[in-house]
């Protein structure tokens, strides 16, 4: 028995651990983080611009890294804002604050949500695999986010950086599915057994 | 150059596309085939001098090899690659032989060189087409028991794979500018012109090596190289473009809107063994913005009479065979032909060293260029002839010949002895595709085929596909095709010498000196269709070609009629004296080939299926040996077993707890939304049959939902945060539903209300922590927050911590006691669970599941929807009139409510059941009626909905909806059970604690 009468423990449906295969492809489950589903409508999202440090700028599709934090634009009023856990609460106060005034919607979706990162040469044949968009850098370039199907599971796809690498989220359920979906189709590009 | 080998009595000792330094061996009925690399199965039998391959579907004829493609229709083998992977009907032509393949021939028994079931053969003047039909009509019965089996015994091809399939197989979606199907001539140019543009190129072919006929054209050359150099110039040069995917082996199937293409890729099967974590096949579907269809052309067989024997097989297949693989289907050769193309394989076979003599439908007049530079090369050439038959049995060993003049008239029979004969009646282009894609094919007389017409999609035929032969022609056709589908101008032309042999004569079915009546001559050599089977179904009646089709069978089974379409379709156009335009073609449908199930399932296997939704709470039931249950994708705890206990003791014992001390319970897969906006209000007011706007933040209300025809959707607590935040609970299998009916509102319909919604399902967790007992347990762990019972009435909610995390805690008792519903985030749902359970112990906290929910909540008469209700059940039927807001002006449904048939008196209306027998626990779904001596059909009542052993009560209790239910109440009805009827008295649908006292619990007794 752990904690019982302190502090309820943490328990990650997927829990970050060395990645589960490297190269020429990786999967890793990523651990945890403080996210936030913020429905706002874009008028008021051009005039303020960003909120908690959040950038608010970018089109419809786009994702925005600054520091630890990721603000995906998953449609005209919809974003993910992705940020480290331990800021959670002061991330949302901070939002809170520069969205004073306006309509707008801030849930916590910080439990909802499980991610899992997939990098490397083969990253987007892995993704392909489940996902009938195209990923190519014309179609899906570093900066892109947008809400798709992997298989069978709703998934949010973001390529925060120019690199190949990809963050699948999911609804924590739905993880368990993922991973074992990217790791089957990831299996001819793993290391050879 | 002559056949040498002795191992493989028919390979020429040099030349091919073989790799002799790669020798292969396959078992094929239990004799070692030896063969090279490069061979598919087919050019290994034959190689080996192996031409009886198979029986046929109807007669069980002897067969053999007919082709060197997809569209063999003769040569299917059972394939085995080891313990599972196994399976039937595979193309010899297409099956790559590989070291330690097992193939079998199909269709026969005992063996396939003695076949009782050949006895068919003759009594083929009794089975003709439509013999079924006609024959076992009487008596009826008979049918599935006896005729059918008998029949599917006698006839039929392989045998299904029994055993497990140990291989794997994936999916890949692919996006690309430009898709050329197909890497002939034609197709190469088409990708040599479109990836100069630097978009993205795929090109795709159904072969193990690319390069279509280029690989077996010995004679051409193109812009000076022959036309081997010149296909390894452009695959090379294609190879070295980063923007161009080229994938052999792969079939493209299936031509969908939106240029939506299905291929199959075969990975493991060819013989590179390489990693075994390399999938068996890939099924790609990929999304192109122009396609290019290079799909070639296939050869059409003449028809007459026993035109099916083993060696007598295509005269382009001859040539493949001789080419590619380097082997001699025959030594002596006779090749039948209507037209041009034939006369290169013979000049071919006589260029191996073969004796060759060739047969011309056509009169000297019609083919004179060719057949003189034949006569040249020392070859017999018989024009004017037509074929009259053929003699062996389990291979040729002569063609039965004769001079025709220009009005039929058979002069004498002549047989030419012979070990193979080559067959030739025109070409057919592959338009699968193009008609998968909508397009109709168009009639070109001179070839006697269906070209490719006006496109529906984006794409463009060329070559062989769109009936363009011509060596060159193809070649230039294919490079503007690819062009233009880059969107680049710019024509090529290329050089191509010696010109190729184009002349044709369609030759329907060859004239005969005998009853043409009784010639068997095949068209479809799958199904065994004789062109007099056509003619009778004509004679018949049947003059629509699809009728024709499966009246006679004729172009259906796995090869599609791929080599006998034109010739049925020109039978009936000549029986009917109708142009084939007029007859039109039956309608190609996907897949072009067959396609494994396996490729089609894909990573969709095993624990991949579906993806399997399970709660932080999980593990920790497991761990207590819960019996699980599927509740839409997910898996929820049904009861909790003790040693020995079945689930009827387990469920007795879980209520029990409840109702006496404490339980716990894990409802986190309630669907949850998160209603936000300073309109949020306004929007619940309209969503919900019941009033929202004087709901205090701090409390909670039960909440009904309609859907617009009046109906019962949905229900679930709904606690009020804010004035301007709702936390809504919905079912666990409504949960994406009623999102979806949200969000459809709020866009559609009301988008000027300032709400937002958001899932916040996974969110939260929630666990139920329900008896007289419930707050004593939780007391010690919560923070922030005064359980009193003044402070926390029941349907009230408060926001605090627990366990030093935050909860949004519910008083809320769908077991009719005092209850909590403790939500807490997700990945803290295992602690504090564990920590209450943990300080229930005290109170003997008993874990319960789905099964005791039900009964708990049935005791105290609470609907389940989906349950109680079945999309035909008002408010009003289920007793909950009170739950409409009569004053609200509107809400989703109210205006169906007022329809007269939804107040109508005899309505099936929500009322408890009581048996006669306390004891008897009724069938849900059991039918309920007045009078069950009533003569049948007797009129129906309703049905029981809901039904369990009460513990609480002693005695079963049930929930059923009865037409006029609410007048009945005192009744007695019968219930239908699996032995007869059971007598039961109608009760209010209440059965426990009937005036709700019991969810002050230990308030009520401190």
């Amino acid at each position: 028995m752990r904690e019982t009468l302190g502090v309820a423990w943490r328990d990650l449906v997927l829990p970050a651990k060395v990645p589960d295969l490297e190269v020429p492809t990786s999967i890793a489950a990523m651990g945890a983080c403080a996210r936030f589903s913020l429905r706002l409508p874009s008028a008021q999202a051009r005039a303020v611009d960003q909120a908690g440090g959040f950038a608010l700028s970018g089109g419809v599709n786009s994702a925005i890294t600054s520091g630890g934090s990721i603000s995906a634009r998953l449609g005209p009023d919809e974003w993910l804002l992705i940020g480290p856990e331990e800021q959670g609460d002061a991330l949302s106060q901070a939002i809170e604050v520069d969205l004073d005034g306006r309509f707008f919607s801030l849930v916590d979706v910080s439990h909802r949500n499980a991610a899992i990162a997939v990098a490397g040469r083969e990253a987007r044949a892995v993704l392909n695999a489940g996902i009938a968009l195209d990923l190519d850098d014309a179609a899906f370039p570093p900066g892109s986010a947008t809400r798709t199907l992997l298989g069978k599971a709703e998934i949010v796809l973001i390529r925060p950086g120019a690199e190949c690498v990809y963050w699948v989220e999911c609804w924590r359920s739905f993880a368990a599915y993922v991973h074992g979906f990217l790791m089957e189709a990831a299996r001819e590009f793993g290391p050879h057994r | 150059m002559a056949p040498t080998t002795v191992a493989q009595p028919y390979r020429f000792a040099k030349g091919g596309r073989i790799d002799r330094t790669r020798p292969v061996h396959f078992l094929f009925n239990g004799r070692t085939i030896a063969g090279f690399a490069g061979d598919s199965v087919a050019s290994a039998l034959l190689a080996n001098g192996v031409h009886l391959v198979g029986r046929s579907f109807k007669y069980h004829r002897p067969r053999g090899i007919l082709s060197h493609g997809v569209d063999e229709p003769n040569a299917l083998l059972d394939v085995s690659r080891g313990p599972g992977r196994r399976d039937p009907n595979n193309r010899a032509t297409m099956v790559e032989a590989t070291d330690g393949l097992v193939t079998r021939s199909q269709n026969h028994w005992p063996s396939l060189k003695r076949d009782i079931w050949a006895v068919n053969d003759l009594l083929a003047p009794i089975i003709v087409a439509g013999f079924y039909y006609k024959t076992f009509k009487w008596p009826r019965t008979f049918w599935h028991r006896l005729y059918e089996p008998a029949i599917r015994a006698a006839a039929g091809l392989g045998l299904a794979p029994t055993e497990d399939d140990p291989d794997r197989y994936v999916h890949r979606h692919a996006h690309c500018d430009v898709l050329v199907i197909g890497s002939g001539p034609a197709g190469l140019a088409a990708a040599l012109a479109a990836s100069g543009s630097g978009k993205r190129v795929i090109v795709a072919d159904e072969q193990a090596e690319l390069g279509g006929t280029l690989l077996h054209d010995a004679s051409s050359t193109i812009d000076g190289e022959s036309a081997e150099a010149w296909l390894a110039g452009a695959l090379a040069m294609l190879r070295a473009q980063r923007n161009v995917t080229l994938l052999p082996r792969t079939t493209a199937f299936g031509y969908y809107n939106h240029n939506h293409i299905a291929m199959v890729e075969r990975l493991v099967d060819h013989p590179a063994p390489g990693s075994t974590a390399l999938p068996r096949e890939r099924l790609w579907q990929v999304r192109a913005k122009q396609v290019v269809l290079a799909t070639g052309a296939h050869e059409r067989p003449l028809a007459f009479a026993d035109n099916d024997r083993p060696g007598i097989m295509m005269a382009e297949s001859i040539r493949v065979f001789l080419n590619r693989y380097a082997v001699a289907p025959g030594r002596r050769i006779v090749f039948a032909t209507s037209g041009a193309s034939a006369y290169q394989a013979a000049a071919d076979a006589k260029a191996a060293g073969l004796d060759v003599t060739m047969v011309d439908t056509r009169p000297e007049a019609g083919c004179g260029v060719q057949s003189a530079r034949l006569r040249a090369l020392g070859i017999e050439v018989l024009t004017g002839h037509t074929v009259l038959g053929s003699v062996g049995r389990m291979k040729v060993r002569g063609l039965i010949v004769a001079p025709r003049d220009a009005t039929d008239r058979i002069g004498s029979r002549r047989t030419i002895a012979c070990d193979a004969v080559g067959l030739s009646g025109g070409w057919t282009p592959a338009v699968h595709l193009f008609s998968q894609s909508r397009g109709k094919p168009v009639y070109r007389d001179d070839i006697d085929a269906f070209v490719p017409g006006t496109s529906v999609q984006a794409e463009r035929s060329a070559g062989a596909a769109k009936g363009t032969y011509d060596l060159a022609a193809a070649l230039a056709e294919g490079w503007r095709a690819g062009a233009e589908a880059a969107g680049l101008d710019g024509t090529r032309s290329f050089a191509v010498s010696p010109p190729t042999r184009t002349g044709f004569t369609p030759a329907r079915k060859l004239p005969t000196d005998v009853d043409a009546s009784r010639v068997r001559a095949f068209i479809d050599f799958q199904n065994d269709v004789a062109a007099k089977d056509v003619e009778l179904a004509v004679r018949e009646g049947f003059e629509s070609v699809e009728h024709v089709k499966r009246y006679t069978t004729t172009g259906m089974a796995t090869d599609q009629g791929k080599t006998s379409n034109m010739a049925a379709l020109g039978l009936v156009s000549d029986a009917l004296g109708r142009p084939v335009p007029q007859v039109g073609t039956t309608t190609f449908r996907p897949p072009y080939t067959p396609v494994s199930f396996g490729a089609i399932v894909g990573q969709a296997r095993d624990a991949l299926f579906d993806p399997i939704r399970t709660t932080p709470l999980h593990d920790w039931a497991v761990a207590q040996g819960a019996v699980f249950e599927p509740v839409g994708l997910w898996r929820r705890a049904r009861f909790f077993p003790k040693r020995g206990e079945d689930m009827h003791a387990a469920v007795a014992r879980e209520c029990r707890a409840v109702r006496s001390a404490v339980g716990i319970f894990d409802a986190s897969t309630l669907g949850k939304i998160e209603v936000v906006g300073p309109d949020a209000a306004e929007f619940m007011n309209r969503i919900y049959t019941n009033a929202w706007a004087k709901l205090e933040p701090g409390r909670c209300r039960y909440g009904l939902m309609l859907k617009e025809d009046g109906f019962i959707f949905d229900d679930g607590v709904v606690a009020r945060l804010a004035r301007d935040r709702f936390h809504v609970t919905t079912t666990t299998g409504g949960a994406a539903r009623v999102l979806a009916h949200m969000e459809d509102y709020l866009q559609t319909e009301w988008s000027n209300l300032q709400v937002y919604l958001t899932s916040v399902t996974e969110q939260w967790s929630v666990i139920a922590v329900q008896g007289p007992r419930a707050r004593a347990v939780i007391a010690p762990l919560v923070s922030g927050m005064d359980l009193s019972q003044e402070a926390f009435p029941h349907m009230a909610v408060r926001i605090g911590k627990i366990c030093g995390v935050p909860t949004r805690l519910f008083r809320v008792a769908f077991t009719g006691e005092l209850g909590y519903e403790v939500n807490v985030s997700a990945d803290h749902a295992r602690a504090v669970w564990e920590a209450v359970y943990e300080s229930g112990r005290t109170f003997g906290i008993t874990p319960y599941g789905t099964e005791a929910m039900h009964v708990l909540r049935a005791e105290r008469g609470f609907i389940v929807v989906g349950q109680d209700t079945d999309g035909t059940v008002t408010p009003e039927d289920a007793g909950l009139a009170a739950m409409i807001a009569k004053t609200k002006p509107d809400f989703v449904g109210k205006r169906s409510l007022m329809r007269p048939d939804m107040v109508a008196a005899d309505r099936k209306q929500l009322v408890g059941l009581a048996t006669q027998v306390p004891q008897l626990v009724l069938d849900e779904g059991a039918q309920i009626v007045a009078d069950p001596r009533a003569p049948i059909p007797m009129k129906m009542l309703g049905h029981v909905t809901s039904s369990y052993w009460s513990t609480a009560c002693g005695h079963s209790i049930a929930l059923a909806l009865v037409s006029g239910g609410c007048a009945r109440l005192g009744q007695t009805l019968y219930a239908t059970t699996p032995t007869g009827f059971a007598a039961v008295r109608v009760v209010e649908p209440v059965f426990f604690d009937r005036h709700g006292e019991r969810v002050n619990g230990d308030f009520a007794h401190a």
